[in-house]
């Protein structure tokens, strides 16, 4: 699973149908720091998550289509299954 | 598969029902020579590591196959614990050892 802060929604009203009714977010990658890392990418939402919010996402295909839609075996490969409280580190990571 | 070290926990209350009660562990990955590479990664734990410890993680849907597979959303799992520094044998070491002797 990867950290990432949600940035906002995608709104598609042209979509595969195993999409309907889900919410696609657009997330940026983080370190457990908070600092930004690679690229940006939609994950599909399962547990609420808005805009500033800190997730964890799933970028697997199975677990990711069966989180977001309840049923396996979609065009999807990344989903929004957590939004984090709070992060703990080792105080030699923290200062990196 | 790779090897990394516990370098922390998340605490995630809202999250998907099949997570519930399972350990979030942010995870550094580490080269062969035990240093880090790569950006951190969170891992739903199936060992019982804690924070600090030497462990190695599986991706992919592989990841889910501790759990119940079908249901559990995870692409990275620590599936072992290394028993120690000294248990991650290099062959370069292996050698050196071999030239001391």
């Amino acid at each position: 699973m990867i950290l990432a802060r949600v940035l906002g929604n995608v709104v598609a009203t042209q979509k595969n149908e195993r999409y309907d009714g889900a919410r696609v977010m657009l997330c940026q990658p983080i370190t457990p720091a908070g600092e930004e890392t690679g690229a940006t990418l939609l994950a599909l939402d399962s547990v609420d998550a808005g805009a500033g919010d800190v997730v964890l996402i799933v970028q697997e295909g199975w677990g990711a289509s069966t989180a977001a839609t309840g049923v396996a075996g979609a065009a999807i490969d990344s989903a929004i299954v957590g939004v984090v409280d709070r992060i703990d580190l080792l105080p030699d990571e923290v200062a990196r | 598969m790779q090897l990394a070290r516990v370098i922390g926990t998340v605490v995630a209350t809202v999250k998907n029902d099949s997570l519930e009660g399972r350990k979030l562990l942010v995870v550094q990955s580490l080269n062969a020579r035990l240093h880090p590479q790569g950006t951190p990664l969170v891992a739903l734990d199936a060992i019982g590591a804690g924070i600090g410890e030497l462990v190695f993680w599986c991706r992919g849907k592989e990841a889910s196959f501790p759990f119940k597979r079908e249901d559990t959303p995870t692409d990275c799992t620590t599936i072992a614990i290394v028993d120690s520094e000294a248990h991650v044998h290099h062959e370069q070491d292996v050698r050196d050892e071999g030239r001391r002797q």
